[in-house]
């Protein structure tokens, strides 16, 4: 008997290699992502009933190429109706003969390919980064637009224009690799969107968490189907490790009524050792290989937290040197930021208070630089000015928990 | 992605009568372009929902201690200054994007075509539950 839960990996699983074939084998995109989409919807019921088939790749495969069939005649209905087109029998004989070649489909050797040709192609650089998130949960995730849907708290019909929208902007773009000069650009657009999707799970604080698919989860996965397709990618390999290194703090972060627990007060029996252990081997092996990015950098900064066995433990030296190598791969306010409360862990608040003066123009109006002011005062021990901060970062921040927790930071600064 | 509410009042500051003593060619144009707008933000899949409101005279205000009976007014009545009679719910990709689809209700035609420029009110959403969703 297949578990739901089994039934719907395997799913997930096959549904970048189905997609993949069927792309090569009719060409169009947009039609056979609806169709592989179909296919998948069909498998779960059937499958769920009937138990999953002898050969699951290829019943998918067939099914596919049945649904793409009706939608090719549906469509050409529709044009007969919009206007007394011939029909084009050709296509359509074109279409049973593959059809038929669906039929004996045996595995084929072009799989991590393909899923990195749709990675590729769903993260294309014409899409905004939220529908390129959406397109890749569906297309390569082989995520339902119900489940996606669910995911971002949208109703199901907002979600799939965004997808159909996305999709349409892709109809002409064929399914290939691209040039080996735009490859490194479009891997790292890639990435980009695997690591919003992530964060985006990850930062989720809205609706009930038991009915949304897990955005980390998903992300962590499919990057770990990229590192297949590209091994020995630096960048590719950081991104996973950091992922990983991430999300295993992720049971100890949050309180019994999701409350935020700040890193240095989180009980680290509760972090996940098998992720460190995983992310640990990964991030060393990444950096082995010379070429160190930002991945790589922030997957190091997780890695030397996990690693300390208590707050005071952490190795806050290794610490800002790593985020002083990142400062110089990624100009970023943010990074600034943190190497700031890392220098003050290291130098004491007063060089961090200082290392943040520049970014008040950067930064204006973040609660996250006055939310790290209100920490670094209370290092001083000048609790008026911390109160001040954490109260101005608690009526900024867009975070519920966020804001629970600076209030309270503020209430306890003041007494 | 973010949420954000756009909030449309009826502002008696501006200079501009009620819509029921509009002509009725103006206040056509008003609502089509409106449609047109909300129709393209759902085909981009930025819409989320969009309700407007019944007029205030069917509004009440509630107030109560838990305990005692609930103390039910009438109003507020179209005297206020400001009477929210709309809204939209964007899922957008920036807050940029939701300033300029405020922009655009904002101008959103008037009596002889004039722009209205009502003063659209935009709110970020911190913290959402939708049991249908």
């Amino acid at each position: 008997m297949t578990t739901p839960d089994a039934l719907e990996d395997l799913l997930r699983e096959l549904a970048p290699q189905v997609l993949g074939v069927v792309i090569r084998r009719y060409g169009d995109f947009v039609l056979a992502e609806d169709a592989v989409q179909e296919a998948l919807i069909a498998a779960t019921t059937h499958w769920r009933r009937d138990g999953v088939p002898e050969n699951p790749r290829g019943w998918l495969l067939q099914t596919a190429g049945h649904k793409l069939t009706d939608i090719h005649r549906s469509e050409q209905a529709r044009r007969r109706r919009e206007r007394s087109a011939t029909v084009d029998a050709s296509l359509d004989a074109g279409l049973d003969a593959g059809l038929d070649a669906g039929l004996d489909a045996g595995p084929e050797a072009a799989d991590t390919d393909d899923t990195l040709r749709l990675l590729f192609l769903c993260c294309h650089p014409a899409l905004t980064p939220a529908s390129a998130v959406a397109l890749t949960l569906r297309a390569v995730g082989g995520l339902t637009t119900a489940e996606i849907a669910r995911a971002f708290l949208v109703p199901e019909a907002t979600m799939a224009q965004r997808i159909s929208r996305a999709k349409q902007t892709l109809a002409g773009e064929t399914f290939g690799m691209p040039s080996s000069d735009e490859r490194a650009q479009r891997l790292l657009a890639v990435l980009k969107v695997l690591y919003l999707m992530f964060n985006e799970g990850y930062a989720a604080t809205a609706g009930d968490d038991l009915v949304r698919v897990d955005l980390a989860t998903e992300a962590t996965r499919l990057t770990r189907m990229l590192a297949a397709a590209v091994p020995g990618d630096g960048e590719v390999t950081g991104l996973l490790a950091l992922m990983l290194l991430t999300d295993a703090r992720r049971p100890a972060r949050t309180g019994p009524v999701g409350e935020l627990v700040p890193l240095a007060e989180q009980h680290r029996s509760l972090w996940n050792r098998e992720q460190i252990a995983e992310g640990v081997v990964l991030v060393t092996r990444a950096m082995a290989g010379g070429v160190v990015g930002e991945y790589q950098l922030q997957a190091a900064i997780a890695a030397a937290h996990d690693t300390a066995s208590s707050a005071e433990q952490t190795d806050w030296k290794q610490i800002l040197r790593l985020y002083g190598l990142l400062a110089k791969v990624v100009d970023s306010p943010v990074v600034t930021l943190n190497r700031a409360v890392a220098a003050a862990m290291v130098h004491g608040p007063a060089v961090g208070l200082e290392l943040l003066e520049p970014l008040d123009e950067q930064l204006k109006g973040s609660y996250r630089l006055d939310a790290v002011r209100g920490h670094l005062y209370e290092m001083l021990g000048d609790d008026e000015r911390a109160a001040e901060h954490f109260r101005r970062a608690a009526r900024r921040t867009t975070s519920l928990p966020e804001q629970r927790y600076l209030t309270g930071k503020a209430a306890l600064r003041r007494r | 992605m973010t949420k954000f509410l756009v909030l449309t009042r009826h502002d008696s500051e501006l200079d501009v009568p009620p819509m029921d003593q509009w002509d009725p060619a103006d206040m056509t144009a008003h609502l089509e372009y409106l449609t047109r707008l909300n129709d393209e933000l759902a085909a981009h899949g930025e819409l989320v929902e969009m309700n407007a409101l019944a007029a205030p005279e069917l509004a009440k205000t509630v107030s109560a201690d838990g305990r005692s009976t609930p103390v039910i007014t009438d109003g507020p009545f179209p005297e206020a200054k400001e009477v929210l009679a709309g809204y939209q719910l964007l899922d957008v990709e920036s807050e940029e994007r939701a300033l300029e689809i405020a922009a655009l209700v904002s101008s959103a035609p008037g009596p002889d075509g004039v722009p209205l420029r009502q003063r659209i009110e935009v709110r970020q959403v911190m913290w959402s539950r939708s049991d249908e969703m």
